[in-house]
């Protein structure tokens, strides 16, 4: 069963008496990339793991039930959370979680290796390796076990060029196989790069939701128009 | 000064002519304190891990009192042993007293707690490092405390040794439980003490280097098997 859609409801966050996310109400459904914007402190992470369900809602609804929809979906986070593994350990944990078996995830392994060009350090301790190749294990952790619906806050902060294209490619290459990715970012260029549609989050509320086109080049909304030249959002 | 040097001569002097009682003290000793170890490992790792991951009412104190009992007197425990192994206690029956079950038993109390606070120690670290990733993975309680002991073997390891040093040099409990019977529960402390009463300082001497040599040599041998030291070795 599809974990798609899944629908907030005056969906709401407090932390020590501070709303730090909503009201906010929206569906996620349907393919491609959705790119999640807006600026620092705005509550991206907040609304990604309310989606993912590893957040309580304060107050609201949110349609799935955390626990049953995280089998079908994955997280990737900012700072990349390595296993204290081998390279090969940390591909092969989330597979032995669903008891895939010896041939299957072997084979898994190799393949996924091989698309973050880590296949020559599969038994190399993951805490070796350098910020960009932590990032990209870890996002082929995430989608190793093939997930509908995969969360990525941030993929590519402190990532220099190289890196940041090679974790782009694999995302597209992500969508371009069917699977439906959420993700936050400050980069614009790469928002018009990789989107298929953008949501604005400004302090804690969701401010526009469009088509990437509609978004980057003609936004509804004077916030947005003002994040995309650069000001600064009150 | 001169006892000294006569002890180091009386401690060659019986290892190298493998002086049969010393080995059996010895191997008893191994024996009573390795055993203990393990019971207690597979009762304070879980239990110190479950502790760094699960929320609940009381945690706090269940964590004052396990640190609390750190400091729990030998003599005390080897008393309230001696009360519920003997004859008139709930567990005469059992005709323990005065065995190297009896000093197991003293021991794995003794030495639990304090391996249950190290591993909490450092489980919580680990949980505060893996937490968002286990918990977006969807594992369950058991799967995330098997993960947290297999990553953070290393400091598991330091903990287990920290609860070896405190049941090989422990001679109050086990004096009492045990009752320094000869060929039957002499161990190395409890016959250190018997030959200072005796006043053979000599012999004492001896027998606490063979002590001191056997803590290290179990020491070094750990550090050196799970390579603790190496960097990055994970």
């Amino acid at each position: 069963m599809s974990v798609l859609p899944i629908t907030l409801r005056d969906a709401c966050v407090r932390r020590g008496g501070h709303v730090i996310l909503g009201p906010v109400s929206l569906t996620l459904a349907g393919r491609g990339l959705t790119v999640l914007m807006g600026p620092n402190g705005a509550g991206k992470t907040t609304l990604l793991k309310v989606l993912h369900g590893i957040v309580r809602l304060s107050a609201g609804t949110v349609s799935h039930d955390g626990d049953d929809a995280r089998g079908a979906q994955a997280f990737v986070f900012q700072t990349p959370i390595v296993l204290r593994r081998s390279v090969a350990a940390n591909l092969a944990y989330p597979l032995k979680l669903q008891r895939r078996s010896r041939a299957e995830r072997a084979e898994r392994i190799r393949d996924w290796a091989a698309r973050i060009r880590l296949e020559d350090h599969l038994d190399q301790p993951a805490g070796r390796l350098s910020g960009g190749e932590r990032q990209k294990l870890a996002i082929a952790r995430a989608m190793i076990r093939d997930p509908e619906l995969v969360f990525l806050d941030e993929p590519t902060s402190n990532l220099d060029g190289r890196s940041t294209r090679e974790i782009e490619d694999l995302l597209k290459a992500a969508r371009d196989a069917g699977t439906r990715i959420v993700m936050s970012t400050h980069d614009i260029a790469q928002g018009r790069r990789l989107a298929d549609d953008a949501w604005l989050l400004v302090n804690g509320q969701i401010r526009e939701t469009a088509p990437a086109p509609q978004f980057f080049d003609q936004p509804a909304q004077p916030e947005t128009r003002a994040y995309l030249r650069g000001d600064i959002l009150e | 000064m001169g006892d000294i040097w006569a002890g180091i001569a009386a401690a060659f002097r019986l290892i190298i002519t493998a002086d049969a009682d010393l080995v059996e003290i010895s191997l008893r000793s191994l024996q009573v304190t390795l055993s203990a170890l393990v019971i207690a490992c597979a009762i304070a790792l879980p239990l110190g891990t479950f502790l760094a991951i699960q929320r609940f009412r009381y945690r706090r104190t269940v964590i004052a009192v396990l640190n609390a009992l750190m400091g729990l007197p030998p003599v005390v425990v080897g008393l309230i042993v001696y009360i519920l192994l003997s004859r008139s206690g709930p567990f005469g029956v059992l005709g323990l007293l005065f065995t190297p079950t009896a000093m197991i038993i003293a021991q794995v109390i003794i030495i639990t707690p304090l391996i249950a606070s190290v591993t909490h120690q450092a489980m919580r670290d680990l949980w505060a490092e893996y937490h968002d990733l286990l918990i977006s993975l969807n594992t369950g309680k058991l799967q995330r405390v098997g993960t947290l002991i297999l990553d953070g073997r290393r400091s598991l390891l330091t903990a287990a040794l920290a609860g070896f040093g405190r049941a090989i040099g422990e001679v109050g409990a086990i004096m009492i439980v045990g009752g320094n019977i000869e060929h039957q529960t002499r161990v190395l402390t409890t016959a250190i003490a018997l030959e200072t009463g005796r006043g053979d300082f000599a012999l004492a001497l001896g027998l606490g280097f063979v002590l001191i040599a056997l803590a290290l040599a179990v020491n070094l041998a750990t550090h050196y098997l799970g390579r603790t030291e190496s960097e990055g070795r994970w």
